[in-house]
C-alpha cells in the first residue's frame, strides 16, 4: 500500500475515533430518553446519521411524539441527498455495492472523499472512512447505552442538558455567515412562540416549513 | 410505537441517501433546492436547542438548562472537542441542581 493510502487510513481512523466519542454521548442520551438498548443500537445501525439520531431521541426524551421526532430526523437527513449527488460519480456503479455505499453517505465520508484528486482515491477514502466510522459509531453507541443503563437517575447527571449542547456543537460550524446566523435566531424564536399552542415536536415542523418556503421563494443570487 | 418511529425514520433517512446517489442530477441541481436544503439543518438545530432548553412540556421556562447552554456555548467558542462540549453542558446542569 502506498503512503497516500496509509495517510487516508490514518485520517479515517482519527475521524472514526472522534465520532465514536460522539456516539457515546448519543447512546447515553438515547437511553436516558427512554429508548431500549436495542432501539438505541438500531438507530445507529439503520439510521446512521448523527444529527437525525440525536433529534429523534431528543424529542422523545422531552415527551414529544416519536412521529414528530421521526419527521425531524428525516428533514435533517435531507442534506445527505445533496452529499449523495456530489459522490454519485465516484461511487461504484454495480448494484449491491452502491446500495451499501448509499448507507455510508454522511458528513464525514463526503468530506474525506471529495478532498481526493482522483476517482479511485476518492472511492478508497469513502470506503475507508465509512467502514471505520460505522464500526466505532456503533461501538460508541453501545458503550454509552450500557453505561447509562447502569445509572439510577440520568437527570441527576444533567442528561437533559446534554442534547442542546450536542446540537450547539453541530450548529456552530454552520454559522460562519450573517444569513445562517439570522435564520438560526429566527428559527429558535419561532419555535418558542409556537410551543405553547401545538403538540410537542410540531414547532420543529413549522420551522422547517417556514425555512423551506423562505429558501424556495426568495430571489436567487 | 417507538419501534415504528425508529424504523420509519431510519428508512426515510436511507431513502434520502439513496435518492442522492441515484436520482438524475438535474433534480437536485435545481438552484432553489441547492439553496434550501443547507438551511434546514441550521433552522432545525437552532429550533431544537431553543425548545429543549427553554421549555418543559408546553410551558416556557428559564432554569439551569439555560446556564448549561451558556457554558456549552463557551466550550464551542473555545473550540473544545464534541464530547467536552456535551459533558460541560450536562455537568453544569447537574452541579447547579446540587446547590
Amino acid at each position: 500500500m502506498d503512503s497516500a493510502r496509509r495517510g487516508v487510513i490514518r485520517d479515517a481512523l482519527g475521524i472514526a475515533i472522534a465520532s465514536g466519542a460522539y456516539a457515546i454521548s448519543f447512546g447515553a442520551i438515547s437511553t436516558a430518553a427512554g429508548l431500549s438498548l436495542l432501539q438505541t443500537s438500531a438507530l445507529s445501525v439503520l439510521m446512521f446519521t448523527g444529527a437525525s439520531q440525536f433529534a429523534l431521541v431528543g424529542i422523545v426524551g422531552t415527551g414529544g411524539s416519536v412521529w414528530a421526532g421521526a419527521a425531524t430526523a428525516a428533514l435533517l437527513g435531507s442534506r445527505n441527498a445533496l452529499y449523495g449527488l456530489r459522490l454519485s460519480s465516484i461511487l461504484d456503479r454495480s448494484g449491491l455495492k452502491r446500495l451499501l455505499a448509499a448507507h455510508f453517505v454522511i458528513d464525514e465520508t463526503t468530506a474525506m472523499a471529495i478532498a481526493r484528486d482522483s476517482a479511485p482515491e476518492s472511492r478508497f477514502a469513502f470506503w475507508a472512512t465509512g467502514i471505520a466510522v460505522f464500526t466505532l459509531w456503533n461501538l460508541g453507541t453501545l458503550i454509552g447505552a450500557l453505561a447509562t443503563h447502569a445509572l439510577p437517575d440520568p437527570k441527576v447527571l444533567g442528561f437533559d442538558a446534554a442534547p442542546p449542547a450536542a446540537f450547539l456543537a453541530l450548529l456552530a460550524p454552520r454559522l460562519r455567515a450573517r444569513e445562517p446566523m439570522a435564520i438560526a435566531l429566527a428559527a429558535g424564536v419561532v419555535a418558542l412562540i409556537c410551543l405553547p399552542f401545538v403538540p410537542a415536536g410540531v414547532p420543529l415542523l413549522i420551522v422547517a416549513l417556514l425555512v423551506a418556503l423562505f429558501g424556495v421563494l426568495r430571489r436567487g443570487q | 410505537m417507538i419501534w415504528a418511529g425508529v424504523l420509519v425514520a431510519s428508512t426515510a433517512c436511507y431513502a434520502l441517501k439513496l435518492a442522492g446517489v441515484s436520482l438524475p442530477e438535474r433534480w437536485l441541481r435545481d438552484a432553489r433546492i441547492q439553496r434550501t436544503i443547507p438551511l434546514l439543518p441550521v433552522a432545525l438545530l437552532a429550533a431544537l436547542i431553543a425548545t429543549l432548553t427553554f421549555s418543559t412540556g408546553h410551558r416556557l421556562v428559564l432554569d439551569v438548562r439555560a446556564a448549561a447552554l451558556a457554558v456549552a456555548a463557551m466550550a464551542v467558542l473555545l473550540r473544545a472537542p464534541f464530547l467536552v462540549v456535551v459533558a460541560s453542558g450536562a455537568a453544569t446542569a447537574a452541579l447547579l441542581r446540587l446547590l
